[in-house]
C-alpha cells in the first residue's frame, strides 16, 4: 500500500454517502443504529405503559398511531404483539448487531491493526447500504395496514406463516423476511471483510498475540456471524416457500379460520432448531464486541495491563465455540426428545466456566490499579456488573429442570435484558464514550455524561430486577394484559414501578442524545490521545484522522503488546505499541 | 410495606440526584480544565456513589425479596415440584452468594484503587495459580448442578407410568378443550380434517369405536395422588400448556402431539383452605405467543380426592349422546372422501 495520502477528487456524495472509507462507514452504522435505538426504546416505553397502567387512556396517541389505538383509547392487543416483535427485532439486530459491531469493527479494525482501510472498501460500502435498505424495508413495514410482523422476534411458524392467524403475518411478515434477508447480506459482507482484514492487513510487528482484545472479539464475532447467519437465511427461505408457494416444511395438521389446510408432514420444531442455531450465537455476536470493548477500556482506565491476557483470548474462543452448540436450550419444553435436553443442558452450563474466568479477570485487572472514573470507565464497570447479574440467572434457565417452570416467564425477560440488552448496550455506550474523540475529533460533555450514566445504571436495574420477582411468580411474557387470570393479579404495584423506571431511563437517554449530537459540533476539541492509551488508533496526528489512509506518513510499526500500562521500567504510566523496547527492557527479555 | 420501600427508594434516588447535581456544578466550574477521569475529587465522588449504590441496592433487594416472598413463591400442587424447588434454591443460594461477593469486590476495588495523581498501578498481569483456581472452582460447583439437574430431568421426563390417567388437552385460538377416554379407558382417534365448529378437536366418532364414549367436560378434573398424563395437541398454531401450580409446561404443536405427566398432590379444596381463599381455582394458561387472544387462554383445572374424581368421571356423558348426527356418514360432508393419512 502506498504511504501517501489518496488524492483522488472527492465530492460530497462519495465522501459522506457512498464512501468506501471505513471511518465514514463506521459513522453511518453508528448514526443509523442510534436512530433505530430511539425507535426501539420508544416502543418499549409505549408497551410498558400498557403493562404498568392498563387503564390509562391513550387516545392522545391516536394521531400518531392511528388504529394501533382502539376507540376506547386502549392499545390494541394485536398491536401490542407487533410492538414487542419490532422492539425485539430492532434492538437485537439493528441496534446491537449493526450499531455496535458494525460501528466499532469498522472503526477499529484498520486503526488498531495499522491498516490504511479495510481489505475491500467497496464491499464495506455495500455492507452498509444493504443494512440501510434493510432498515428502509423494516421501517416501511411499520406502516402497512394490518401491522408489521407480530409473531415475536423469533417468528415461530405456523403463527408467522398464516395471515389468518394474526394480521401481522401478512404483508408485514413478508417485509420482515425481505428486510432480514438484506440484513443478513450486510452482516456477511461486513464479516468477510473484517476477517480478511484481520488476517492480512496487520502492520509490521502486529502478531496475533499483540492484537488488542477488541480485535479478537470482533474477529470471533465475525466468524460466528459467518457460520450462523446463513442458517437463518435458509430458515427464512423455507418459511417464504411455506407462506407463498404452498410447501409444507414447517406446517402440518392445521385447522384455522373454519378451514383445514392442505399442509401435512411439516415440522414447526425444525424451524425452531434452525432459528436458534443463529439465535443463540446471535446473543454472543452482540455480546463479544461489548466484552472486547470492556477489556480494552478497563485496562486503559485502570492504567493496568488486562489480567490473564491469554486466558481472556482462550475464554473468548471457548465461549464462541460453545455458543454454537447450545441452541436447543431455548427448546427444553418444546416437546423435543428429552435426551437432547440433557445434552444441551450440559453444554449450556459449561459456558459458565469461561464466563466466570472473564469476570474474575476483570476484577483482578482493577486490583491495585489507578482507576480513572472517566465516562467510558463508568460504563465499562456497569457492563461488568450487568454481565455478572444477568449471567448468573443463566444458571437457573440453563438447567432444563428449572426451565420447566421458568421458560417464557418474565424471569427470562429480566435475564436476557440484563445480560444481553443492558450489558451490550453499555458496551455500545462505553465504545461511544471512549472513541467519540476518534470519531468526531471532539469530547463529549462530562457533566451530561455522568448524569446519563447514573440514570441509566440505576434505571436499568430498577426496571429489570423487579421483573425477576414477577417472573418467579409465573407471569408469562408476551401477555398484553394480566387481567384474565387470578394467578396473575398481583404485582400491579411492581409493574407500575417498573414502568416509571423505564420512562425515567428513557428520558435519561435524551440527555445522551443531546450530548451526542451537540458535542459533534460544539464539544471541546479532543487532544490526539485523550485517554493516554497504547493502541495504534491514537497515533494518528490529530484525534480525528480526516483522510483516507489514516496515517499521513508511514504506518507505525508495532514493538510490544497493547497493555504496557504502568510498566515499572518506564516513567510514564503508558507505553504505546509503536515505541521500541528500551535497552533495559531488551536486556530483561533476553 | 411495599409503599414504604418505594418511598425509601425514591428518596434515595432523589438524594443521589441531588448529589449528582452538586457534582454537576462542580464540574461546571472545572469545565475549563478537562478531567478525563483524572480529577481526584470527581473520582472520589464517583467511587463513593458506587459504594452507596451497592449498599442501598442490596438492602432494598434483600428486604423486598424477604417481605414479598409470599407473592412470588407459588404454592405447589405436584409431586415433582419438590425436586425442582430444591434444585432451584440450591442454585439460587449459590447465585446470590456469588452476586453479592463479586459486586462487593467490584465496587470495593473501584473505590480503593481510584486514581490518585502521582501513583502508579501495580504492573501485574498473570498468576497461573489464581487462574487455575478460578477455573476449577466454578467447574466443580457446576458439575454438582449439572449432575443434579440431569438426574431430576430424567425422572421428570421419563415415560409416564402405565397406570396414569390419560387426558387429551387441545389448544386452539383462543381456548382449550379437554377430552377423556370414557369407560373403555381408550381415547378415540382424531384428525384435523374432521374438525368443525361442533367437533372442535376432530374426533373420528364414526369409524373409531373407542371414540364413542369419549367425553369433553367444560372444566378439567384430575385425581389427587395419581399420575396423570396430559396428551397435548394444537389445532392451528403453536400454543403451550402452562400450569404454574403444577410445575407443568410443554408446547402444544400442530402435527406433533406432546406429553407432560405429573402427580397432583393437593386438591382444589385443600388449596382453598391453605390460602384461605374460597374462590381459588387452579388455572391453565397459554405460554406461547399465539395471536390476539394469547393473554386470555384461561382454563380451569380442578383436583379432586380420588373418590370424588371417580364419581365425577362416571357422571359425565359421552359427547356423542348430544351429537348423534356425528355417527351417521350422510348427516354431514363425507370425511372419507378426503385423503387423510392420519387415519
Ligand atoms: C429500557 C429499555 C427496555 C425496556 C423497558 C424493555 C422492555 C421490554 C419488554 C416489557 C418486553 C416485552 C416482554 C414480553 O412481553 O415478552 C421486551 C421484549 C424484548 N426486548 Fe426489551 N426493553 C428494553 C431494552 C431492550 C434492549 C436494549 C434489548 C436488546 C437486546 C431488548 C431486547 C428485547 C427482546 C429481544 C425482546 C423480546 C421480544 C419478543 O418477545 O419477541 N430490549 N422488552
Ligand atoms: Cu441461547
Ligand atoms: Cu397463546
Amino acid at each position: 500500500m502506498s504511504n501517501t495520502q489518496h488524492t483522488h477528487s472527492e465530492n460530497f456524495l462519495n465522501r459522506y454517502v457512498f464512501s468506501t472509507d471505513h471511518k465514514t462507514i463506521a459513522k453511518q452504522f453508528l448514526i443509523t443504529g442510534v436512530l433505530w435505538a430511539i425507535i426501539g426504546l420508544g416502543m418499549s416505553a409505549l408497551f410498558r405503559l400498557q403493562l404498568g397502567y392498563p387503564e390509562l387512556d391513550l387516545s392522545c396517541l391516536k394521531p400518531l398511531f392511528g388504529s394501533y389505538i382502539t376507540e376506547g383509547g386502549k392499545l390494541d392487543s394485536e398491536y401490542y404483539l407487533a410492538l414487542i416483535t419490532m422492539h425485539g427485532t430492532i434492538m437485537v439486530f439493528f441496534v446491537l448487531t449493526a450499531g455496535l459491531s458494525g460501528t466499532f469493527s469498522n472503526l477499529l479494525i484498520p486503526l488498531q491493526l495499522g491498516a490504511r482501510d479495510m481489505a475491500s472498501g467497496f464491499l464495506n460500502m455495500l455492507s452498509y447500504w444493504a443494512f440501510f435498505l434493510s432498515s428502509v424495508v423494516m421501517l416501511a413495514s411499520l406502516f402497512v395496514e394490518l401491522g408489521p410482523a407480530s409473531a415475536g422476534w423469533t417468528i415461530y411458524p405456523p403463527l408467522s406463516a398464516l395471515p389468518q392467524a394474526i394480521g401481522g403475518s401478512g404483508l408485514g411478515m413478508t417485509l420482515w423476511l425481505f428486510s432480514m434477508a438484506l440484513f443478513i447480506a450486510s452482516v456477511l459482507l461486513g464479516g468477510i471483510n473484517y476477517i480478511t482484514t484481520i488476517m492480512n492487513l496487520r502492520t509490521k510487528g502486529m502478531s496475533f498475540m499483540r492484537m488488542p482484545l477488541t480485535i479478537w472479539s470482533f474477529l470471533l464475532a465475525a466468524i460466528l456471524g459467518l457460520i450462523t447467519f446463513p442458517v437463518l437465511l435458509s430458515a427464512a427461505l423455507l418459511l417464504i416457500f411455506d407462506r407463498s408457494f404452498g410447501t409444507s416444511f414447517y406446517l402440518s395438521d392445521i385447522y384455522i379460520a373454519g378451514e383445514a389446510l392442505h399442509h401435512t408432514g411439516g415440522s414447526p420444531l425444525l424451524f425452531q432448531h434452525l432459528f436458534w442455531f443463529l439465535g443463540h450465537p446471535e446473543v454472543y455476536i452482540v455480546m463479544l464486541p461489548a466484552l472486547g470493548i470492556a477489556s480494552e477500556v478497563i485496562s486503559v482506565h485502570s492504567r493496568k495491563p488486562i489480567f490473564g491476557h491469554k486466558a481472556m483470548i482462550g475464554s473468548l474462543m471457548l465461549i464462541s465455540f460453545l455458543s454454537i452448540v447450545v441452541w436447543a436450550h431455548h427448546m427444553f419444553v418444546s416437546g423435543m426428545n428429552p435426551f437432547l435436553g440433557s445434552v444441551f443442558m450440559l453444554l449450556t452450563l459449561l459456558i459458565a466456566i469461561p464466563s466466570s474466568v472473564k469476570t474474575f479477570n476483570y476484577l483482578a485487572t482493577l486490583w491495585r490499579g489507578n482507576i480513572r472514573f472517566s465516562l467510558p470507565m463508568l460504563f465499562a464497570i456497569g457492563l461488568v456488573s450487568f454481565f455478572i447479574s444477568g449471567g448468573l440467572t443463566g444458571l437457573l434457565l440453563g438447567n432444563a429442570v428449572l426451565d420447566i417452570v421458568l421458560h417464557d416467564t418474565y424471569f427470562v425477560v429480566a435475564h436476557f435484558h440484563i445480560v444481553m440488552g443492558a450489558a451490550s448496550s453499555f458496551g455500545l455506550l462505553t465504545g461511544i464514550y471512549h472513541w467519540y474523540p476518534k470519531l468526531f475529533g471532539r469530547m463529549l460533555n462530562e457533566r451530561l455524561g455522568y448524569i446519563h450514566f447514573w440514570i441509566s445504571f440505576i434505571g436499568i436495574y430498577a426496571v429489570f430486577i423487579p421483573l425477576h420477582f414477577v417472573g418467579l411468580a409465573g407471569f408469562p411474557r408476551r401477555y398484553y394484559a394480566f387481567t384474565n387470570f387470578d394467578l396473575f393479579d398481583s404485582f400491579t404495584d411492581l409493574n407500575a414501578l417498573v414502568t416509571i423506571a423505564a420512562l425515567v431511563t428513557f428520558l435519561g437517554q435524551v440527555v445522551f442524545l443531546f450530548n451526542f449530537f451537540h458535542s459533534m459540533f460544539y464539544g471541546r476539541k479532543a487532544p490526539p490521545n485523550p485517554w493516554e492509551a497504547n493502541t495504534l488508533e491514537w497515533t494518528t496526528p490529530s484525534a480525528k484522522p480526516l483522510s483516507h489512509g489514516n496515517w499521513p506518513g508511514d504506518i507505525p510499526e508495532v514493538h510490544r503488546w497493547p497493555y504496557d500500562y504502568s510498566h515499572p521500567l518506564h516513567k510514564e504510566d503508558f507505553v504505546p505499541q509503536h515505541i521500541p523496547l528500551s535497552p533495559k527492557e531488551k536486556e530483561k527479555s533476553e | 410495606m411495599t409503599s414504604l420501600l418505594l418511598l425509601i427508594a425514591s428518596l434515595i434516588v432523589f438524594a443521589i440526584a441531588a448529589y449528582l447535581f452538586k457534582i454537576g456544578n462542580l464540574l461546571d466550574t472545572l469545565s475549563q480544565k478537562p478531567t478525563e477521569g483524572k480529577d481526584p475529587k470527581t473520582n472520589h465522588q464517583q467511587a463513593v456513589l458506587f459504594l452507596i449504590l451497592t449498599v442501598v441496592g442490596f438492602v432494598l433487594f434483600f428486604s423486598y425479596a424477604y417481605q414479598a416472598a409470599e407473592k412470588y413463591i407459588l404454592p405447589q400442587a405436584a409431586v415433582h415440584l419438590s425436586s425442582i424447588s430444591s434444585l432451584f434454591w440450591i442454585t439460587m443460594t449459590l447465585i446470590l452468594v456469588v452476586f453479592v461477593l463479586t459486586h462487593v469486590v467490584l465496587f470495593f476495588f473501584a473505590y480503593k484503587y481510584r486514581y490518585r495523581p502521582g501513583r502508579k498501578a501495580y504492573f501485574h498481569h498473570d498468576n497461573h495459580k489464581l487462574e487455575i483456581l478460578w477455573t476449577l472452582v466454578p467447574a466443580v460447583v457446576l458439575s454438582v448442578l449439572i449432575f443434579k439437574g440431569l438426574s431430576y430431568w430424567q425422572e421428570i421426563t421419563a415415560p409416564a407410568p402405565e397406570n396414569a390417567e390419560v387426558v387429551e388437552l387441545s389448544a386452539y385460538q383462543f381456548a382449550w378443550a379437554s377430552r377423556y377416554p370414557g369407560k373403555d379407558g381408550k381415547l378415540g382417534r382424531a384428525d384435523f380434517k374432521l374438525i368443525d365448529s361442533e367437533n372442535r378437536t376432530g374426533v373420528d366418532f364414526r369409524r373409531d369405536e373407542n371414540a364413542q364414549d369419549d367425553f369433553m367436560p367444560r372444566v378439567m378434573h384430575l385425581p389427587k395422588g395419581k399420575p396423570v398424563k396430559i396428551r397435548i395437541r394444537a389445532l392451528d398454531v403453536i400454543h403451550s400448556f402452562y400450569a404454574p401450580h403444577f410445575g407443568a409446561q410443554t408446547y402444544a404443536i400442530p402435527g406433533m402431539p406432546t406429553v407432560f405427566w405429573f402427580t397432583p398432590s393437593k386438591t382444589t379444596n385443600e388449596m382453598r383452605e391453605e390460602l384461605k381463599d374460597p374462590d381459588f381455582n387452579y388455572e391453565i394458561a397459554c405460554n406461547k405467543i399465539c395471536g390476539r387472544g394469547h393473554f386470555s387462554m384461561r382454563y380451569i383445572l380442578v383436583v379432586d380426592e380420588p373418590e370424588e374424581y371417580e364419581e365425577w368421571y362416571t357422571q359425565q356423558s359421552p359427547w356423542i349422546q348430544k351429537h348423534p348426527e356425528y355417527l351417521s356418514p350422510k348427516s354431514r360432508e363425507e370425511p372419507l372422501s378426503q385423503k387423510s393419512n392420519n387415519l
